[in-house]
């Protein structure tokens, strides 16, 4: 049985959870096993009918806990997994996944293979996914470079793993198996389990367009050159109605709050429009604006990284460049007016 | 991205300081069709330029380097981006104090402005220096900081405006064609550029490119480490860039230098770090830019004590943080100077390299007047690229001078200090013999030299009463009183030299008779068999060699002149030879010993071991011929650089033990002794008046003003005559003198003994200044054993250009009398030279 | 209080990857080491903790042993003492690698008493597994919060804040504890010169380890498929003005 863990918002699967939902189900193809779900939480039978996975069993675990508390999330995951003899656990390699993953690698001791990318089970696959290594290859440097990894059998226990976003799944598609049967988990979380949990959620200050939710993103780099260069971008973010961002050096240097960095060790964005000003562009940084529908560069340097990453290039300094679009747009809108 | 033009008149590869600036200067210059490439985004390419620290100190012992740093300073104030902030050398050892003393002398002779400052002079002008940990300071307020990137964009964009330039960024370079030994085009990875000139601009990565055309250009990058630490809290409150003056802590090998908010502290004290030319990261592979290599602590950490210590309240602010730190990439040369000028190897191939960016701008403007006009206005023949032997431009000669000298940056360097590593490439064929008779080796281009003989040591006993003990440490440091016991051996007896390190060039062909005579001063239209001194000029009348040429057939001639020199003489015969073939110059060096023996009873000597007449009538002075000494042919020269009677024998390598044995065997009873370059090369000649090219000829100096002017200028053409006729129509504006320490009724303790540079004054402490401006100095000392006193050789206005004058050299901060001996070109010792001529 | 902070050297990557010629590591050559930004907040976190509430801080890597550079960093910052888990050089997993210093920390537990807290970055930059912390936090049966962005002491607890889907997600859990923390729960100092100076004066300790098999093993590493999108030229300079608008209309972004 290969085991797949379903987030869900609220009773919405997330796109990641559903990807991992397929690409369990591909592996259960490829091995000729069955596809059980799990999905936790109040919501977790929405989840589970939105999703409508092609599994033989869906386990809702948890129906009267609130709150997040990854280790009882994991202890679900465990039960399950333990009762069904799983030969592999999925989850998706999202921040809570991966948590949840790590908490049921912590209490069963078993290895686990975070932000997969492929997965070729069968290199030496026996029944039920064989004796030796399983091939992945899994992100590193969140995903500016590829790894190739073998991940060893768990000795009659699952191999554990999460899926990144993108993720190529090891087989066909699984084709539904009627209605999966939705049974409760049954897992009570003890004492242990809720030590630590979600309190109260409060709202971040701070106003306008959070960088997650804008359609475009005029974001600032060393070449903005102090936190007085910032208003430029403003100006144009507050006319486009969308936010500002920033790369790492620009937090580091005290420009601009952690908040608005975009990045590895920032917030990741998915913007229509990604206007990178002054930025060179470090694999860092890259892998937090790459999903962006588009990006516009504008930079002094025609040899900086981003110059060769971006959709749309300006040459030039963005003092200059970034006063004539405001104007432009000004008079561009004055005319429609 | 726009691509590589299809043509260009010159061009320059690299966008740095020197590029931008050379392509300004050519422009300036008249030149057009210039295309700048570099393979960086423009203005900031990633060279060394964009890490440069910016600062420049007025003061450098070397002349040229201090010329071309002058020159910088004038043109980076007319760009507008000059700071003057002021520089201070402290000194933390009495040690330093006499080198910042022997600065005020050297400064005082170049025209610079420096004064020695107390530690409460110090406290005043810079407040966050420890006073307590030093003992005084040399400032230097003419100090500054430039803003170097946005000098070079000025002077590219002027370049461009004018229509003289296009500028590509972003493209690399990828090969150099040469056809026939010329250069024809440069691939790039954008297209290939004909042009018959290319300039490399490249700082560090100059030896890479120079390699894609087959030349060399001997240059190594090695760490500069920088850090940057701020914010200062005492510096919240100060406009601009820097509001103190540059601090340079000598005695530990760093700098500190505000810039705005921050302390840059470099450091010249970490263990030499070489990279190899080919392991500069690409701009993509590199975390800042190429060359801005990652920091490594463990090297710096040892010195943080050091700052901590000079500065304890200011860098030791526990809000302020090492926000930036590198090891950045400089340039280091085997002599530590630049390397400028023509490819010997590959024609049309120039270089620009190896300049920081004190010298920059001076040194394009050198290269571009010397592409236009064929000469600087500067003499810059010490950064010539042409100036290295074959083996100095070894990777391994240049690593290992580079790792010995980087920890010199800031040292206190004699002027006569030998290199440890990298010793004994060239060895003369009498090696073995000199030393087993205990030589000290001086190097010259590669070639140890005797200095002096350790077998000489009972000598000083014998002459006690005429030898000059040195008092001061610095003055008889790299000396030895042997050297004045064998000048007075060789004035009495005679001496053996071994001048194996002469480098000597046979020029021939039907062309080679014309082809020096349009070359030399002196006429070589002579009878087979003599030999004639004779100096060479530039079209300016500017000195570019001096040497000896034996006419050895009706077109054979063996051209003789020094190791120093010798590749630089070579590469002007090549020149200035006719590309027809009529003429060609063969380098003999290596086949040629050449042993020295002088001495009145030099004649004794070799007649012992040679039956053919020797005599004045037979054999006479100025002239040259084969003669058998035993089973070897040995062409004997009778000429003298040390006023004695005597021959230079040239004899096949594999021969030269041979003679040497048979003349040392022979000397035995007439007082022969093995005598070092300390005599041959200082003591003799300067007593007898001659000039040392380099020292007291330069190409500042003319014919006239060495005393060198021969009665009648010939009637043939040759390079710089008609300067010559021009200048021998005026009075000179100095004479190059001689001068004597006057010693007489001072305490022996206290007696100083100039060894070269020091400032010439007058009586009241004025400097003498001719009118050309220029300052008098001394060119040339050394001890004089024969007349009893310490000589000085200087360029002299013509009111002090008078013998019994009076004059102070200063020296060390202290003045002693110096009185002039001789007036224009003479000698003290022997003036009618009845010795060489008996 | 105590507090023990974890950290993991890599190499300093800049512009562009570029991997060993056998294709197991990062070519480091042209490339310096660091910790990556989580685990510098960590240390400034724990700096300031100690700092404001006396006790002692400690700093402890698995690595080879030039990892001391790091540790040495660490110390500038204002840590009090290292510990240098020193291997071969080898890549070392996660699971491994939690084994190693649970070993640790139960040994230095038992000579200076329990950490109150001990902080590791949410992940590592360069392997990005996210579990050494919890492994270590099951392990020492501690409750662990990952992802902290803000972080409070008080007498027996810590209250530990996060970015949710929907807001900051507030944790309040016992000491002792871990939490692995996010860059953006402070702004890490550079090292005064006082403090690098200092830190070579600092007890650094070193223990070799031979870390066990992971289960999960590193056979090879790749560049990704380039994601060049080809940038189109918009000009050059504020000529480009009219074409960014044009752009911006294009794409519907125009609409207020």
């Amino acid at each position: 049985m290969i085991l797949a863990f379903l987030e869900h918002d609220a009773g919405t699967p997330t796109q990641l959870g559903a990807e991992t939902i397929g690409f369990a189900g591909a592996l259960a193809d490829r091995l000729d096993q069955a596809l059980e779900v799990v999905a936790v939480g109040p919501e977790a039978e929405k989840a589970a009918a939105a999703a409508a996975p092609p599994a033989e069993v869906v386990h809702l675990g948890l129906g009267g806990l609130g709150t997040y508390a990854p280790r009882a999330w994991a202890h679900v995951l465990a039960d399950v997994a333990g009762a069904g003899g799983a030969v592999a656990v999925v989850a998706p390699g999202s921040e809570r996944g991966n948590e949840v993953m790590a908490h049921l690698a912590a209490m069963t001791d078993l290895p686990l293979a975070t932000n997969c990318v492929a997965l070729d089970p069968v290199a030496e696959a026996g029944p039920a996914g064989g004796d030796g290594p399983w091939r992945l290859t899994r992100n590193r440097w969140a995903g500016s470079l590829l790894e190739d990894a073998e991940l060893d059998p768990g000795q009659g226990r699952p191999r554990l793993l999460t899926v990144a976003l993108g993720a190529r799944p090891p087989g066909a598609g699984r084709q539904p198996v009627g209605a999966p049967a939705i049974r409760p988990a049954g897992t009570v979380a003890d004492d242990t389990d809720l030590a630590v949990a979600v309190g109260d959620v409060v709202q971040p200050e701070g106003s306008g367009v959070s960088l997650t939710d804008a359609r475009v993103i005029v974001s600032g780099g060393r070449g903005v050159g102090g936190e007085d260069g910032f208003a430029l971008l403003e100006q144009l973010a507050s006319l486009l109605g969308g936010a500002v961002g920033c790369s790492r050096v620009v937090t580091s240097e005290g420009w601009r709050p952690h908040r608005d960095q975009v990045g590895q060790t920032g917030t990741r964005v998915s913007p229509e429009l990604y206007i990178a000003c002054g930025i060179s562009g470090a694999i860092q940084h890259m892998v937090g604006c790459k999903g962006a529908k588009r990006i516009l560069a504008i930079n002094t340097d025609p040899d900086a990284p981003i110059m060769g990453k971006a959709d749309y290039a300006v040459l030039g300094d963005l003092h200059d460049v970034l006063p004539a679009i405001v104007a432009e747009l000004r008079r561009a809108r004055g005319a429609a007016d | 991205m726009s691509g590589a033009p299809a043509d260009a008149s010159t061009v320059i590869i690299g966008a740095g300081i020197v590029g931008n600036g050379l392509a300004w200067h050519l422009a300036q210059l008249g030149e057009t069709g210039i295309v700048l490439v570099d393979k960086g985004p423009l203005p900031n390419p990633g060279g060394s330029t964009g890490h440069a620290s910016n600062f420049l100190f007025p003061f450098e012992h070397s002349r040229m380097m201090l010329s071309l740093t002058a020159d910088s300073v004038v043109q980076y104030k007319a760009l507008g981006v000059f700071t003057e902030s002021g520089g201070i050398e402290v000194a933390r050892t009495e040690t330093r104090m006499q080198e910042l003393r022997r600065k005020v002398s050297t400064a005082r002779a170049w025209g610079v402005d420096c004064h020695l400052l107390s530690p409460e002079d110090i406290k005043k002008l810079v407040p966050y220096v420890n006073d307590e940990l030093i003992v005084g300071g040399l400032s230097f307020p003419t100090t500054g900081v430039v803003d170097s990137l946005r000098a070079g964009t000025i002077m590219r964009e002027r370049a461009q405006a004018i229509g003289a330039l296009e500028v590509v960024g972003n493209v690399e370079v990828q090969g150099i064609d040469v056809v026939d030994g010329r250069v024809r085009a440069v691939r790039t990875d954008t297209g290939t550029i004909r042009t018959e000139r290319v300039v490399v601009c490249c700082g560090v990565w100059s030896p890479r490119i120079a390699r894609m055309a087959g030349a060399h250009i001997p240059l190594t990058p090695a760490v500069h480490q920088m850090v940057s630490v701020g914010p200062i809290g005492l510096f919240a409150g100060t406009e601009g860039e820097i509001s103190y003056p540059i601090i340079r802590d000598v005695d530990t090998f760093m700098y500190e230098r505000q810039h705005g908010a921050d302390m840059e502290v470099g450091s010249y004290a970490h263990r030499p770090i070489l990279v190899e030319p080919d392991d500069i990261p690409s701009i993509a592979e590199s975390a800042l830019s190429p060359t801005e290599m990652p920091f490594t602590s463990e090297d710096f950490d040892p010195q943080l004590a050091d700052a901590l210590d000079l500065m304890p309240e200011l860098l030791g602010d526990e809000a302020a943080g090492v926000r930036y730190a590198i090891n950045g990439l400089i340039s280091l040369t085997p002599d530590g100077h630049p390397i400028l000028g023509p490819s010997p190897e590959v024609g049309g191939l120039w270089s620009a390299a190896a300049s920081w960016i004190k010298e920059a701008p001076g040194i394009a403007r050198a290269v571009a007047e010397w592409m236009v006009a064929g000469r600087p206005e500067l003499d810059v023949h010490e950064a010539d690229l042409a100036r290295f032997h074959p083996h100095q431009r070894t990777r391994a000669h240049v690593a290992s001078r580079a790792r010995e000298a980087f920890n010199k940056t800031y040292g206190i360097v004699h002027p006569s200090e030998q290199w440890v590593e990298g010793r004994g490439a060239r060895r003369s064929p009498v090696h073995a013999r000199t030393e087993a008779l205990g030589a000290v080796y001086f190097e010259t281009a590669g070639w140890e030299r005797p200095q002096w003989y350790a077998s000489n040591e009972a000598l000083v006993d014998r002459y006690a009463e005429r030898i000059v003990t040195r008092p001061a440490e610095w003055d008889a440091r790299w000396y030895s009183p042997i050297v004045e016991a064998e000048h007075l051996a060789m004035r009495d007896g005679a001496g053996l030299v071994d001048l194996g390190a002469f480098c000597v060039f046979d020029v021939s062909g039907p062309g080679a008779l014309a082809a020096l005579e349009r070359i030399a001063v002196a006429r070589l239209d002579v009878p087979v068999g003599r030999v004639v001194y004779t100096p060479f000029l530039d079209e300016a009348g500017g000195m570019r060699a001096d040497l000896t040429v034996m006419r050895l057939g009706t077109s054979s001639f063996r051209v003789v002149t020094g190791a120093g020199v010798g590749m630089l003489d070579r590469q002007w015969l090549l020149d200035h030879l006719d590309r027809d073939g009529s003429a060609q110059l063969a380098d003999v060096t290596s086949g040629w010993a050449t042993i020295g023996l002088w001495g009145p009873r030099a004649r004794d000597v070799l007649s012992a071991v040679c039956a053919e007449d020797l005599s004045h009538a037979g054999f006479p002075y100025g002239t040259c011929r084969v003669i058998e000494v035993g089973d070897s042919e040995v062409l004997a020269s009778r000429i003298s650089y040390v006023g004695e009677l005597g021959w230079e024998l040239y004899v096949p390598a594999e021969a030269a033990t041979a003679l040497w044995d048979r003349l040392a065997g022979a000397g035995a009873p007439h007082g022969l002794v093995p005598v070092g370059i300390g005599v041959y090369g200082t003591t003799a000649r300067i007593e007898k008046g001659y000039r040392s090219f380099g020292h007291d000829l330069t190409p500042e100096y003319t014919l006239c003003e060495a005393g060198l002017e021969r009665r009648a200028v010939k009637h043939t053409d040759f390079v710089g005559r008609t300067a010559h006729l021009a200048e021998r129509s005026r009075p000179p504006a100095a004479r190059l003198c001689t001068l004597a320490l006057d010693y007489t009724g001072t305490d022996p303790g206290s007696r100083r003994y100039p060894l070269g540079q020091e400032a010439i004054l007058t009586e009241d402490g004025e400097p003498l200044v001719d009118a050309k401006g220029r300052r008098s100095y001394v060119t040339s000392a050394g001890a004089g054993p024969s007349v009893g006193s310490h000589l000085l050789l200087a360029y002299l206005p013509p009111s002090a250009s008078v013998t019994g004058t009076r004059l102070v050299v200063e020296c060390m901060g202290e003045r002693y009398p110096v009185r002039v001996v001789v007036e224009g070109n003479g000698a003290v010792f022997d003036p009618t030279n009845q010795r060489m001529r008996s | 209080m105590r507090v023990l902070v974890g950290i993991k050297r890599v190499p300093a990557v800049g512009g562009r990857i570029v991997l060993s010629a056998d294709g197991t590591a990062i070519d480091t050559r042209f490339l310096g080491s660091t910790t990556g930004p989580h685990e510098e907040c960590a240390v400034e976190e724990a700096v300031r903790l100690v700092a404001a509430r006396g006790g002692e801080s400690v700093v402890v890597t698995l690595g080879p042993p030039e990892s001391e550079e790091q540790l040495r960093y660490a110390l500038s910052i204002g840590i009090d003492r290292a510990v240098l888990l020193e291997t071969a050089g080898q890549e070392v997993g996660p699971r491994a690698t939690a084994a190693e210093l649970v070993g640790a920390i139960r040994d230095l537990e038992g000579n200076g008493g329990p950490f109150d807290l001990v902080m590791f970055g949410n992940e590592a930059p360069d392997s990005g597994d996210f579990q050494v912390g919890v492994r270590v936090a099951e392990a020492l049966a501690r409750p662990c919060v990952t992802g902290v962005k803000a972080l409070e002491v008080g007498d027996g607890e810590v209250v530990a804040r996060r970015d949710g889907g929907r807001g900051m997600e507030i944790y309040r859990v016992a000491t002792p504890a871990v939490v692995t923390v996010r860059e953006g729960l402070n702004l890490p100092r550079y090292p005064s010169l006082p403090g690098r100076l200092g830190a070579k004066r600092k007890p650094l300790e070193r223990r070799t380890v031979e870390p066990g098999a992971d289960g999960l093993r590193s056979v090879g590493l790749r560049l990704p498929d380039p994601d060049g999108r080809g940038a189109v030229s918009l000009g050059s300079g504020a000529e480009a003005a009219p074409a960014v608008v044009e752009l911006l209309d294009e794409l519907g972004l125009l609409a207020r």
